[in-house]
């Protein structure tokens, strides 16, 4: 999975910030951005770069922020004119080749990983993000040799922008754990939050029959929604679960939990159930989704994609629509 | 650049278009030296000549998978052909044989020999096709003054299950000497059958003899999607590539051309000259014997188990005399004589000729079929009637 998204930190490391009015201005929008206040952040770096429009950790701190907010094309054009710019900073072109990943430029993203480790063969990042490229693009081929169900969880592209905020190391040979994102922010409640639901007791363990099972586990997850135990209808989704938009985990976990328990009920009813099992660890569900909270009621149709870890059925991708 | 340079490499181009290498060997080459830099460890190379491959043909999925591998190398530890994470087995396997078949066909020599199957070719079938299924390939041959000249040979697909079809519905490609017999175009085909069709007579007389059945055996592409099948892929059909098909179909004659599908080529030797010399001589004599009017004599060359139909060698041998009996000269002469040995079956021949036949109270031509078989040393007829 490509996630090594190079952050203003590391950026800062390099350029040695200069001024401490210019480095608070810039903690602080990089602060907003990590609150999700991006607007914000947004407004704070456009002030400042106002005064120096050639600024380049501004510039790549507004990349940062665009793409955050979803304009991954304008993100792009920030981080190429950095490059331009600055071709002697292997960040942006680490973050431009995240960007392009994401779009499924894979040849784009190599060639900008390949400048990346140019300017510095020890960025260990942009290695390991060259890794992952070799790996989409194998599963492009592999697709196209084989038709793989477009389901298949190994070709779809899962950009999770994990940024190595104050990692000081992150030039450095050998920091291959740089996965620090999630952990210090999560720290799912699982242990905490009583379990309500009579259903769900842990996520399904498989008996045999992967249909079955598959909908057993659509059930429990169902439940545990109905139920408002947001610790174990996050225990449904896998690690590599595909987040909607790219949003990083825990950033989209806070947003399931905090929407789970706010309504003072919610009903989750499923009808027209369909299970399709490719083999014994991956199947998926369609249904129509009838969701009827204290504040709103929807209806819409649903589709999981699930994969078997061990004994455990988990959820790796939810799409809405047909 | 003087003008009569482009001339003269036009003129060269279009004079040996007709025997231009196929496309498809190119490509075959390319994707075994992809190969083979893999087994070097040159895996660069590798790359370089699966991309430039997949630029041309991006639905060749051999090469995809092969570049799958390549790119998946270069990110992990892979674990053999093939790494792709849930990959259908089946589907591996079927590009697994493909890439055994290919590579054993760019590795082994070209024919150099005629096969023993073209013991006589017709003045007027200017070329005959030769499948062998063991080896993925189709061979096609020139008649250059009654001398098969091997042409070029292509990559095809056969029966899911393999070879020596039996019933209807057995995804068996049928063995024998059959003749193309129709044509079909583009817009009378699915996709599956890709651009073509040459329909085969399929079940011939030996098969019906034998019980054999089914239908609607043809040579046919390749459906759109895919640059080719793997070697074992058809309900019983034989698949070609749509380019290869297209070239091969320049030089097929409708009704006329032979193909002969066996399941391990054999090339002809001297005893095999030598059995082709007895069997020609044996069609001569037959010949002299009807015409000379000795009933019997005639009649030995019919194998005791002959039958055409309901009619057996008894019904057959009466008519016969009861005909000749009318008869104060006949004249027999055969025309576009051709002698196809079976395969897999020793001592069986498909023989064909335009027959003039004419005597005293009747005369007629006709286009004759028969099949000879060899008893006890002699050469036998066991099979006769029009075609």
């Amino acid at each position: 999975m490509l996630n090594k998204f190079s952050g203003i930190a590391a950026l800062c490391v390099l350029l040695a910030c200069s001024t401490n009015s210019r480095a608070d201005d810039i903690q602080d929008a990089n602060k907003l951005l990590k609150q999700g206040q991006t607007a914000q952040a947004l407004e704070k770096v456009n002030a400042f770069l106002a005064n120096k429009p050639k600024d380049a950790q501004a510039r790549f701190l507004k990349g940062l922020i665009v793409n955050e907010q979803g304009n991954a094309a304008e993100a792009i054009q920030i981080f190429t004119a950095l490059t331009d710019d600055y071709p002697e900073l292997p960040e942006p072109y680490n973050n431009l080749a995240v960007l392009y990943a994401s779009q499924g430029q894979y040849d784009k993203a190599k060639v900008s990983l390949e400048m990346a480790i140019r300017t510095h063969p020890s960025y260990a990042t942009a290695h390991e993000n060259l890794g992952d490229i070799y790996a989409k693009m194998a599963s492009q081929a592999y697709d196209r040799a084989l038709q793989l169900d477009k389901s298949n969880t190994a070709t779809q592209t899962k950009l999770a922008l994990i940024r190595d905020l104050f990692s000081k190391s992150a030039r450095v040979a050998k920091p291959v754990a740089t996965v620090v994102a999630a952990a210090p922010v999560t720290a799912t409640p699982a242990a905490t939050a009583p379990s309500v639901s009579p259903a769900a007791s842990t996520p399904v363990a498989a008996s045999g029959n992967t249909k079955d099972d598959v909908l057993k586990a659509t059930r429990a997850w169902a439940a545990a929604w109905s139920a408002q135990d947001s610790a174990q209808y996050l225990s449904f989704y896998a690690p590599e679960f595909n987040t909607p938009n790219g949003m990083e985990r825990a950033a989209w976990e806070a947003q399931r939990k905090e929407r789970i328990t706010k309504p003072a009920s919610i009903e989750v009813t499923l009808a027209g159930t369909q299970v399709t099992a490719r083999d014994a660890e991956n199947a998926s569900v369609s249904f129509n989704q009838n969701y009827h909270a204290s504040h709103l009621k929807t209806s819409s149709h649903k589709t999981l994609v699930w994969v078997k870890h061990g004994t455990q059925w988990q959820i790796v991708e939810e799409r809405s629509g047909k | 650049m003087p003008r009569t340079f482009y001339a003269l490499l036009l003129g060269f181009c279009f004079a040996s278009a007709a025997l231009a290498e196929p496309a498809s060997r190119e490509m075959e080459a390319a994707l075994a030296k992809s190969l083979q830099a893999v087994g070097n460890n040159h895996l660069d190379v590798a790359l370089d000549e699966v991309n430039a491959l997949l630029k041309s043909h991006p639905n060749f999925k051999l090469a995809q998978l092969v570049k799958g591998d390549l790119l998946m190398a270069r990110a992990q530890q892979i674990k053999g052909f093939g790494s792709a994470a849930n990959a259908p087995k089946d589907q591996l396997q079927d590009l697994r044989d493909e890439a055994n078949a290919r590579l054993q066909r760019v590795q082994q020599q070209q024919p150099v020999g005629i096969p023993q199957y073209l013991w006589k070719m017709d003045d007027a079938q200017r070329y005959a096709v030769v499948v062998d299924t063991s080896k993925a390939t189709l061979y096609l041959f020139e008649n250059v003054q009654g001398e098969p000249k091997y042409v070029t040979d292509f990559y095809i697909s056969v029966g899911k299950k393999g070879t020596d079809k039996i019933i209807e519905g057995d995804k068996k490609t049928p063995l024998g000497v059959y003749f193309i017999d129709g044509h079909l175009n583009d817009a009378q085909l699915e996709d599956l059958y890709g651009n073509e069709a040459f329909t085969l007579d399929y079940p011939n007389e030996w098969d019906t003899r034998q019980g054999r059945n089914g239908k609607g055996i043809w040579l046919h592409g390749t459906p759109s999607d895919t640059y080719s099948r793997p070697p074992r892929a058809s309900n019983g059909c034989v698949v070609l590539g749509n380019a290869d098909l297209k070239q091969l179909g320049r030089h097929l004659q409708i009704g006329n051309t032979p193909i002969i599908i066996t399941d391990q080529m054999r090339w002809s030797d001297a005893a095999d000259q030598a059995e082709r010399s007895e069997l020609l001589a044996a069609i001569e004599q037959w010949r002299k014997d009807w015409a000379s009017r000795d009933t019997e004599t005639y009649l030995k060359h019919y194998a005791h188990d002959f039958a055409v139909g309901h009619t057996s060698f008894t019904e057959f041998a009466q008519q016969k005399r009861l005909v000749n009996s009318g008869k104060t000269w006949i004249k027999v002469q055969l025309a576009h004589l051709s002698v196809f040995p079976y395969p897999k079956q020793a001592g069986l021949v498909v023989v064909n000729f335009e027959q003039d036949y004419s005597s005293n109270n009747l005369s007629n031509r006709m286009h004759k079929r028969q099949y000879w078989v060899k008893r006890d040393g002699h050469w036998k007829i066991i099979y006769e009637g029009a075609a």
